[in-house]
């Protein structure tokens, strides 16, 4: 007999309370596995979580993390609410850099203010058109977009290195896979001497309120949203159900390529293989750890950019290898999935015997 | 072949069947079940008559061991048991019909009647059983047929003769002939009658009268989860028995004239369509016309193209637009969103998921389709008026839920129906087309739907009901026009027309309806 059924409504609470439940699981589990590895949880999450907030860098830093996580999770949240599943988001990402980046290239030593907004720009183009390639597989002949954005996240992959070993590789760069360092004017300056944090985060915080408008008050979102939680009333209301992907896939391809953009044009300042940490992927986490709601998304945002850093501050005071960050993340989905079970069931109570 | 037994008369000497004492069985809101006591003796054909909601299909589930009871007693051939689960009951002899079938499309008939035995099986050995069961109690089935292949009706005795097969002492129909030709219904009765000169019993759960007064030995009616009464049904007269269900008289419409101009609104010609649905029914040419001040019904058993014809003229399956005309302009190409622009309404069968988004409330559920009717502005959402919207329709149409914000999915079928009606109605449409307008609802707000479709369609608005429901056709339709394997006939007036005639037509309409075996052909 299962354990679980269904509850009569959706319960309200356990939707709020199922991403704190995950982040409780997760440093528990985090603990064990300290435990495990021979260090003292306490001061593994004392080095995992407040030594990286403990300097103004560290803040910084966790800005510049945030903003690409957040912009990315917003454009995804849409389609998600829409279950239009772009996990492809990182493709997207590269696709926007290499577009914004190839402006920089040609723009190479022009000095001029249109520069930097021509690659912004670019950026947003490229990764829209890389959504709406599934958009388009999807329409036409119902290609799943699930594997088709994932499966276009590697072509887009090999298309940069491509770029940077061949046309695009600096001359004076030693045979190693980069381009040449961006100019001044293709870069987002720094606001502070000696960190990293620059006007890039703004885009990130204008995306989340334009987010947040968007998804609480049009008319579009609603019949995205309409589109996800009943196909069938969509079609019966008259909403294109082509629009729906369109939207959705063009979306998160367009806020993932200005992400692309940002790290660019911003912390990497160069193409190379490096130019993401997996923010596409991690940002499918970020989207569901923030109810697919824009506010909730911005402090997902924040968490998971901080696993980021603390993953960082680990490998160098814990000598903990790099896969940490990966698992923290792998653990903090797994929960929280788990969790949301229970936002659509409950426990079944024991079946009880018939009482004469 | 076919005997009639005598009649039942009393419970025999021995041990009842079955024996229910004081069930009861709460759930978080509501109690489904409250101190039931019910009594079958062997071979006896049992009603248990009751509306939507009064806790009959708890009860059958708690019999059938689905559902476990919180309190009371179960006596089974004189002896107390508990049923932990549905195949401890199927070994004790109970078997159940349920109302809506659990058969595997893609496989035969005895392939899915083999997949619901818990003992080991040979298939071939298995189809010379049902062949034989499936004969002996006129019920003829051939077991090598592939399901998909059946009808409506076909799939009913596939159902039922995997029961028979293992015997049952107890047999629960729920609802057995919501899917039924009159002509199969009786059929079925016939069957039932056997097993019960056999000494089979038989639980038959349904809500309509008169079968139960042709039927059954005995009835037990409950109401709010209590039994309210027993009965003979054969004493009763319909009226007295409606009294015991609703604890009130049976209401009754009132079909003023129409003495507007009768010009044609919705006009479909030539209208045919291929399914998306591998196992859908395929348009053939349907022709219809439904005009200003008049209900045409179309009655037919579901699975003979309803679903399709429904699709194509709400916009929801688009195809060529001369198809169908709405005010004598081509529609058929056209979305479910456009034609609404053009005054054409439409009411669901599915209420949750289709008529209305199940956990939005019911003022975004106003938005669904009324969003033209200023509850959007530029773009963006206007809630306040959507709030108006839906708390207007809540007050007009006698909606009862906890307001605006109360979520679609937390209203029964009658409240969600009268409010999706409602909906419709608010946007002044110069058509509108219902499917099953008052399907699951239970009597009263079936009665209050019914005149709201007549009240609408003499303020001069065209109307057109597809209902499996013969009763409710002849009591609120002009026209009556049948749809069968995809064909329709031609509407005919309802005074000119009768029960029995509109069966013959449901069974095929365009072979000769009259030698066919009828029931073969709920097709």
């Amino acid at each position: 007999m299962p354990l679980l059924e269904p509850r009569p409504t959706p319960s309200a609470q356990m939707r709020l309370w199922s991403p704190l439940i995950a982040i409780g699981l997760t440093l528990l589990v985090g603990s064990l596995l300290f435990l495990s590895l021979g260090k003292d949880p306490v001061a593994a999450f004392g080095v995992f979580f407040i030594q990286p907030l403990a300097s103004g860098n560290g803040w910084s830093e966790l800005m510049v993390k945030a903003g690409p996580l957040i912009l990315i999770a917003q454009g995804l949240a849409i389609g998600f609410r829409a279950r239009i599943y772009n996990i492809g988001a990182e493709g997207q990402l590269i696709v926007g850099a290499l577009a914004g980046g190839g402006v920089a290239i040609a723009c190479d030593g022009i000095d001029a203010g249109w520069v930097l907004p021509l690659m912004v720009v670019a950026g947003a183009l490229g990764g829209a058109l890389w959504g709406a390639i599934p958009a388009l597989l999807r329409t036409r002949f119902n290609a799943q977009e699930t594997l088709t954005t994932l499966m276009l996240a590697y072509v887009a992959s090999f298309a940069l290195s491509y770029m940077v070993n061949g046309p695009w590789r600096d001359p004076e760069g030693m045979n190693f896979p980069q381009s040449i360092m961006f100019g001044d004017p293709a870069l987002f300056s720094p606001w502070f001497e000696g960190m990293r944090v620059n006007a890039s985060i703004l885009i990130a915080a204008l995306a989340s309120a334009g987010f947040w408008l968007f998804t609480s008050r049009s008319f579009l979102a609603y019949q995205l949203t309409v589109g996800g939680l009943a196909p069938a009333a969509a079609r019966y209301a008259g909403f294109s159900a082509d629009r729906t992907v369109w939207i959705s896939l063009v979306l998160s391809g367009l806020t993932a390529g200005i992400a692309g953009i940002g790290e660019v044009a911003g912390p990497v300042g160069q193409l190379n293989l490096n130019i993401s940490p997996g923010y596409g992927f991690a940002a499918i986490i970020v989207a569901y750890l923030g109810r697919l709601n824009a506010i909730g998304i911005v402090l997902a945002g924040l968490l998971m950019a901080l696993l980021y850093l603390g993953g960082e501050a680990a490998q160098v005071a814990l000598q903990l290898p790099a896969a940490i960050t990966g698992l923290f993340q792998g653990m903090l989905l797994f929960f929280l999935l788990g969790a949301d079970v229970f936002v659509d069931y409950r426990l079944r109570p024991r079946p009880k015997p018939v009482i004469a | 072949m076919t005997t009639i037994p005598p009649p039942f008369s009393g419970p025999p000497p021995g041990a009842l069947r079955l024996e229910l004492t004081g069930i009861t069985k709460r759930y978080p809101s509501v109690v489904a079940n409250d101190g039931i006591n019910l009594k079958v003796a062997p071979g006896e054909i049992h009603a248990v008559l009751g509306e939507n909601g009064a806790g009959k299909s708890t009860l059958m589930k708690i019999i059938y061991g689905a559902v476990q009871a919180d309190a009371g007693q179960i006596q089974w051939n004189g002896r107390e048991v508990v049923i932990a689960n549905p195949s401890e009951a199927r070994r004790l002899g109970i078997g159940m019909v349920f109302q809506h079938f659990s058969l595997f499309e893609t496989l035969t008939v005895v392939e899915n009647i083999a997949l619901a035995l818990d003992e080991p099986f040979d298939l071939k050995g298995l189809a010379e059983r049902v062949r034989e069961v499936s004969t002996r109690y006129g019920l003829p089935l051939d077991p090598d047929r592939l399901v998909h292949s059946l009808s409506v009706g076909e799939r009913q005795r596939v159902e039922i003769v995997r029961c028979l097969l293992q015997a049952p002492q107890l047999l629960i129909l729920d609802e057995p002939t919501s899917v039924l030709t009159p002509q199969a219904v009786q059929k079925l009765f016939e069957t039932l009658r056997r097993l019960a000169s056999e000494g089979v019993s038989i639980l038959y759960i349904s809500h309509k009268l008169h079968e139960i007064q042709s039927l059954c030995h005995s009835a037990t009616v409950m109401r709010g989860g209590k039994v309210t009464g027993t009965a003979t049904p054969s004493q009763e007269t319909p009226a007295s028995l409606a009294r015991m269900m609703i604890g009130r008289e049976l209401p009754v419409c009132e079909v003023p004239a129409y003495t507007g101009e009768a010009r044609p609104v919705l006009t479909v010609s030539k209208l045919s369509m291929r399914p998306d649905d591998p196992f859908g029914t395929p348009l053939k040419d349907i022709d219809l016309e439904v005009r200003r001040g008049e209900i045409l019904g179309i009655a037919g058993i579901s699975g003979n193209g309803q679903a399709e014809l429904l699709a194509a003229l709400s916009g929801e399956a688009p195809g060529s637009a001369e198809a169908i005309k709405l005010a004598g302009q081509p529609v058929g190409h056209l979305d479910a969103g456009k034609r609404r622009k053009r005054g054409l309404a439409f009411v669901p069968e599915e209420r949750l998921g289709r008529g209305a988004v199940p956990p939005m409330s019911l003022a975004d559920n106003a938005t669904l389709s009324a969003h033209a009717q200023g509850l959007v502005k530029k773009g963006f959402l206007r809630p306040k008026a959507a709030w108006e919207f839906a708390k207007t329709c809540i007050q007009r149409f006698d909606v009862r839920c906890g307001g605006p914000g109360a979520a679609a999915r937390s209203l029964s079928g009658g409240n969600l129906q009268k409010f999706i009606v409602g909906r419709e109605i608010m946007q002044q449409p110069i058509a509108m087309v219902v499917a099953q307008p008052t399907w699951g609802v239970d009597v009263g707000a079936a009665a209050f739907l019914r005149q709201t479709l007549i009240d609408l369609s003499r303020s001069g608005v065209a109307i057109l009901v597809v209902s499996e429901e013969l009763e409710e056709l002849f009591e609120i339709c002009d026209r009556i026009a049948v749809l069968a394997e995809g064909r329709l006939g031609p509407a005919v007036p309802k005074a000119q027309t009768n029960a029995e005639k509109i069966g013959m037509q449901m069974s095929g309409l365009f072979t000769s309806a009259t030698d066919r075996e009828p029931d073969h052909a709920a097709a």
